[in-house]
């Protein structure tokens, strides 16, 4: 499978989570396992396009697509404006909760770019925070938004001159 | 930590090879498809395959489309799909209603339509859904392919009319003038399962009732329907007065059990009053009721 655009070969026992081949097998322990009932959402990585809770997705059934961790959200050293919007809200306290949020958050925001903070709610209804109250989370998700709009105008005016 | 037992794994690269390979494997093989119900299964050993059979390759059963008549629904579309789909919102809105209280978008992304309904959890959404719509499943084999009833489909909790070596690949909802649908349920918190829901779909000829199906979720409906509601409101006219009674109906036919969401006359209140609404609202969204306060068809 390709994780963050490197291609993994690996032999794994059909039982093995994704989950665990991510953080065990590739050392990529940036997506973190947490009630491993698919209810709290802090597995959540992108199985190509869309994100899923890699607690409940063999390894195997990963084999031959696309996975983005928490670790491929950042261009280099250039944060993603989600990643900026949760540092710049205070969105994150103990950070469990981080890597999920985040990848939702810029699933949501490519197929709706300007969205309210009740369908940012929405998006996020399948994951558990226990620190914020989910205020902090849906203000930095607004910011990340916000930003994009902002730089996108900015570089249509450029265009335009 | 939770995981699944030792088992085998196979890819299947057509329905007739996942077909050869249930046929080759036995009752001891499993249809892995989202695996949203089954793998959370087999952590805690209520589920213990041998083999699982992966049909995540089969993206031929990935659609949602309206032929002949019908909707139609390939049974490796994700709940995702189906709330995203305009065309069966369009002509159901009973499935958009549905999927949006269906466990949360990110579950949704990845859990199957068809292993929802193969799962047969009696407290699952679509299963009344398809019941109140009056869906066909269409359920492939060895020797080729057979239509059952959506109602007939279930033969239990966690059973069904899917044989070992069969695979259910489409789902068949007719679309008939004059019809509006709805859903609706409550839940405890945010992308749980029901304390209890129903579900409704009426087709009216101005305000006569042509045909009605009432689907009902996690009080013990047999087939997951209420048919004596249903008969009592077939070839009537579609009033307050009528919807409300075959609420009651509903919940006198129906037999729910108490458990940690809810004690039964709870769940039987729920029966009733749900389907109530549930009928109001279809009734509105094909256009009766003189009082036109309700959603426009969508």
């Amino acid at each position: 499978m390709t994780v963050n655009g490197t291609e993994y070969v690996r032999e794994v026992e059909p039982r093995l989570l994704l989950i665990h081949f991510l953080r065990d097998e590739l050392r990529l322990t940036g997506s973190h396992w947490g009630c491993d009932t698919s209810n709290c959402g802090v597995c959540v990585v992108w199985l190509d396009e869309t994100p899923v809770k890699s607690c409940t997705v063999l390894a195997a059934m990963a084999d031959g697509h696309r996975v983005m961790t928490v670790e491929g959200l950042s261009r280099g050293q250039r944060l993603d404006p989600v990643q900026q919007g949760f540092a710049a809200c205070h969105g994150l306290q103990c950070g469990f909760c981080t890597p999920g949020m985040m990848l939702t958050a810029r699933w949501l925001l490519n197929r709706n770019p300007h969205p309210t903070a009740a369908e940012i709610r929405e998006a996020i209804s399948g994951q558990v925070c226990r620190c914020t109250g989910y205020e902090n989370i849906v203000r930095s998700v607004l910011w990340a938004s916000e930003a994009e709009r902002a730089q996108s105008e900015g570089a249509q005016s450029e265009g335009a001159q | 930590m939770q995981v699944p037992a030792h088992c085998e794994y196979e890819r299947a690269a057509s329905v007739e090879h996942a077909i050869r390979l249930l046929t080759r494997y036995g009752p001891e093989a499993r249809i892995l498809a989202g695996g949203h119900s089954l793998i959370p299964m087999m952590k805690l050993r209520l589920a213990q395959p041998e083999v699982l059979i992966d049909i995540n390759g089969l993206t031929d059963l990935c659609y949602i489309t309206v032929a002949d008549r019908e909707l139609r629904i390939g049974a490796l579309a994700r709940h995702a799909h189906l709330l995203d789909s305009q065309v069966a919102g369009q002509y159901f809105a009973i499935l958009h209603d549905a999927e949006r209280v269906i466990a949360d978008p990110i579950v949704r992304n990845w859990g199957t339509i068809g292993g929802s309904l193969c799962q047969a959890d009696p407290s699952e959404d679509l299963s009344a859904a398809f019941a109140a719509v009056k869906g066909t499943m269409v359920i492939a084999g060895p020797d080729g392919i057979r239509t059952v009833s959506a109602r007939e489909f279930h033969t239990g909790p966690y059973e069904t009319q899917v044989g070992p070596a069969e695979l259910l690949t489409e789902i068949r909802l007719p679309v008939r003038p004059g019809g509006g649908s709805a859903y609706l349920k409550v839940a405890r918190r945010a992308g749980d399962w029901p304390v209890g829901a129903a579900g409704a779909a009426v087709w009216l000829d101005g305000e006569m009732i042509i045909d009605v199906g009432i689907g009902l979720t996690a009080v013990g409906a047999a087939h997951f329907a209420a048919a004596e509601a249903e008969e009592y409101l077939i070839g009537e006219a579609a009033t307050a007065e009528r919807l409300a009674r075959a609420g009651q109906i509903a919940a006198e036919h129906c037999r729910p059990v108490g458990d940690q969401r809810g004690p039964a006359d709870y769940k039987r209140h729920l029966a009733g009053e749900l389907t109530a609404r549930a009928l109001t609202l279809a009734v509105r969204r094909a256009g009766g009721l003189a009082d036109r306060a309700g959603s426009p068809a969508a």
